[in-house]
């Protein structure tokens, strides 16, 4: 089955790639790009990088834009959804949803309108087993973006590596986050995964943070060899 | 042992892992050890040692388990409780007499108890997450313990432990799981 993997350029959406990979063919990935920072659908920081992950994967890229109006957004996903349809003949879509029932109620919706599949392959994943697995599977990530306490600025390009999950672990007792961030604490972007056929180098980049809030900002990176 | 029985429309498919996955976690934590089968390979005689089974969900467009219905007829001469979700509550419909018809649910969704039931526990309103395509007209006699505005979200054998939800137990409601498997131990 052909499948369309919508694709933020975090974590979720990409070892759900992985796994769709395993079982289906992903014939392309989906972006939208939001002009909201607060969208309540699409993870902003950085996934202008999604087009460079796109091709250190391999995989073709339908983007659209949206200004990131609450559901009127949900229009713009429809739009890029069909264009994939037409682009890429796709018959059903994969997210990397995890717990958000408000994505995945819109997600679910949208496919059932225009008669495809709708895959969530981490639907209520243990957290602890998918941290794991995501680490210990030749994903390489960094942190892009921090929205609650405790994080300070160091987590801003922090890789999420053993001894960074055992940080965010204690930070799951201390301050009651999630542990894969669901709650919105934190965002990341992928550098390299095992499918990848060049991983990404950062080479220019700037933080903005304040009572713990920030972003990383990456101006300029480039794919160079595994 | 409580086998959870994967009605996608394939073996290993990606929708094993989202709705088969979840329920293995509640059981597993409920202290229950499981295992997980494919309803194309649920023998003819049914399964055997079973302390319960869960019929499981499927995706939204995936319903070719009503084609093989038959495959599923030992259910019916189940020794042990049974519990149906979403796909799984139409599975047990279908295979006790009852009928399915078009009727969408896709989110959040109010859930009126209308009577006490061993899962759902006494007569209230609590939400609960749909993705469903179809609904049950039940099976002649069977007890309906929960209705949402759409269709009928929860029924039961009248006589036997064998119970059927519409709702994604799954996702926030986990104590139905729990309660299900609090039946299947042996005494």
């Amino acid at each position: 089955m052909k499948l369309g993997v919508l694709c933020s350029g975090g974590k979720d959406s990409w070892f759900a790639c992985g796994l769709a990979q395993k079982k289906e063919e992903v014939a392309c990935l989906i972006s939208v790009r939001s002009k909201n920072d607060a969208s309540y659908m699409f993870h902003t920081p950085n996934v202008h990088l999604v087009p460079l992950q796109a091709k250190a994967a391999g995989i073709p890229l339908v983007t659209v834009e949206t200004e990131g109006i609450e559901e009127a957004e949900l229009a713009d996903l429809s739009r890029a959804i069909r264009l994939a349809v037409k682009q890429f003949g796709i018959e059903g879509i994969v997210t990397g949803a995890l717990m958000s029932v408000y994505q995945a109620t819109r997600v679910q919706r949208i496919c059932r309108d225009l008669g495809l599949w709708c895959f969530n392959p981490l639907w209520y994943t243990d957290p602890n087993a998918y941290m794991e697995r995501l680490i210990g599977s030749g994903f390489s990530l960094i942190i892009t973006g921090v929205f609650s306490a405790p994080f300070t600025k160091e987590w801003l390009g922090r890789a999420i590596d053993r001894e960074a999950l055992a940080d965010l672990r204690r930070y799951v007792k201390t301050d009651r986050i999630t542990l894969t961030g669901e709650g919105g604490e934190y965002e990341t972007l992928v550098l390299d995964a095992p499918f990848f056929r060049q991983r990404i180098i950062i080479r220019e980049s700037e933080t903005e943070y304040a009572n713990y809030r920030g972003v990383l900002r990456i101006s300029r990176a480039e794919l160079v060899p595994k | 042992m409580i086998h959870l029985v994967d009605l996608s429309w394939k073996a290993g498919s990606l929708c094993r892992d989202e709705y088969v996955a979840p329920v293995a976690r509640i059981v597993s934590a409920a202290g229950h050890p499981y295992r997980e089968i494919h309803f194309s390979e649920v023998p003819p005689s049914g399964i055997a040692d079973a302390d319960g089974i869960v019929l499981c969900g499927t995706a939204l467009k995936d319903n070719a388990f009503t084609e093989k219905i038959q495959g599923l007829a030992s259910i019916r001469d189940a020794k042990c409780p049974v519990l149906g979700i979403c796909a799984g509550m139409e599975a047990i419909c279908l295979v006790f007499g009852g009928r399915l018809r078009l009727a969408a649910e896709i989110g959040m969704t109010d859930i009126r108890v209308t009577q006490p039931d061993p899962l759902l526990g006494e007569p209230k309103t609590f939400t609960a997450y749909e993705v469903h395509s179809f609904a049950c007209e039940p099976p002649a006699g069977w007890l309906v313990t929960a209705v949402s505005d759409t269709c009928v979200q929860a029924f039961r054998h009248p006589d036997r432990p064998v119970f059927g939800v519409m709702f994604h137990p799954e996702v926030r409601n986990d104590l139905v799981v729990e309660r299900f498997c609090r039946l299947c131990m042996k005494p």
